[in-house]
């Protein structure tokens, strides 16, 4: 199994996301500069965290039209396993390939903290080795993590489960609209949240509870897809 | 042409740097303010203007949660 992480300027967690999945078996992680636009022989793809082209305009905004992305969106479109992070999760919204958008947080404060994060959905490429209602601790840090989409968009993602994570225990740091976390497009093979699973590989820097999202991804385990 | 686009947060979404600008106003004795939305507003320099609103639509905004308008503007960068 191979997974190429997208490193666009500014992005910031390329190197941990290339460790993160390297800590599942018989994976192995390369990096995916923005300009190239090819990506033959990769598996799986993790859009990392980062203040990709200094956020200018609208965080996302212009990643979405690097050159690397036309590639990642057919990968996509073609049933490939797509997983976006902070950033990663803004671009993917921006790119079209996840429903909603992330706004300023509610308080407009960077956040930095561990949060509590449930499984809602097992039925992704990233969750298919865990138990819904799994809570997991993984770090959250940003300033424009606000979960949004249109009343009539939410309810469809609520009825058709394609809200993938949730903030429990309260540790919504966002105001996200329904303590989304995390949603999946219709076909669930591109997941998108906004705390942090590659920060938490590790009990050492303070959990490793996301090994198993991990350990998903690289085994394609998708239970119920 | 040079032209404005002016951005803005959709009504009935959360704008918090609005919300901080209005509690800052009573703060300095400006009293009565209220509805405060803050967005941004793009200054460009296009020869076919009837490109503006797909320039909008897939980059200047995001229609999903921000409103934009076209505004003209004159040589001397007022808006006309």
């Amino acid at each position: 199994m191979r997974i190429g992480v997208v490193q666009f300027p500014g992005s910031c967690d390329e190197r941990d996301a290339v460790a993160a999945c390297q800590t599942a078996d018989g994976a192995e992680a390369v990096l995916l500069w923005h300009r190239d636009a090819d990506i033959n022989g990769i598996d799986a793809i993790v859009v990392p965290g980062g203040f990709s082209f200094g956020d200018y305009l609208r965080v996302g905004a212009i990643a979405r039209f690097s050159p690397v992305m036309a590639a990642v969106i057919a990968f996509a479109n073609n049933g490939g396993p797509v997983v976006g992070i902070c950033n990663g999760f803004q671009v993917l919204c921006e790119a079209g390939l996840l429903p909603g958008a992330l706004l300023a947080n509610e308080r407009r404060r960077f956040v930095c903290r561990q949060t509590d994060v449930a499984v809602s959905s097992t039925a992704t490429p990233f969750t298919g080795g865990l138990a819904e209602g799994n809570v997991l601790s993984i770090p959250s840090k940003h300033q424009t993590g606000r979960f949004y989409a249109p009343e009539v968009q939410l309810e469809q993602l609520e009825a058709d489960g394609q809200v993938v994570f949730r903030y429990a225990n309260d540790s919504n740091p966002n105001g996200s609209l329904n303590d989304i976390a995390g949603v999946c497009n219709v076909a669930r093979n591109v997941v998108g949240l906004m705390p942090h699973p590659e920060h938490a590989v590790d009990v050492r820097t303070g959990s490793d509870d996301a090994l198993a999202l991990f350990a998903s991804l690289a085994g394609g385990v998708s239970a119920g897809v | 042409m040079k032209a404005r686009v002016l951005i803005r947060p959709k009504a009935g979404i959360l704008d918090p740097q609005g919300v901080a600008v209005e509690q800052a106003l009573p703060a300095l004795g400006f009293e009565g303010v209220t509805d405060v939305r803050v967005g941004r507003m793009v200054e460009l320099e296009v020869h076919d203007e009837s490109q503006l609103e797909d320039m909008c639509r897939q980059l200047l905004a995001n229609p999903l949660i921000e409103d934009f308008e076209i505004v003209g503007a004159d040589a001397d960068g007022a808006a006309s």
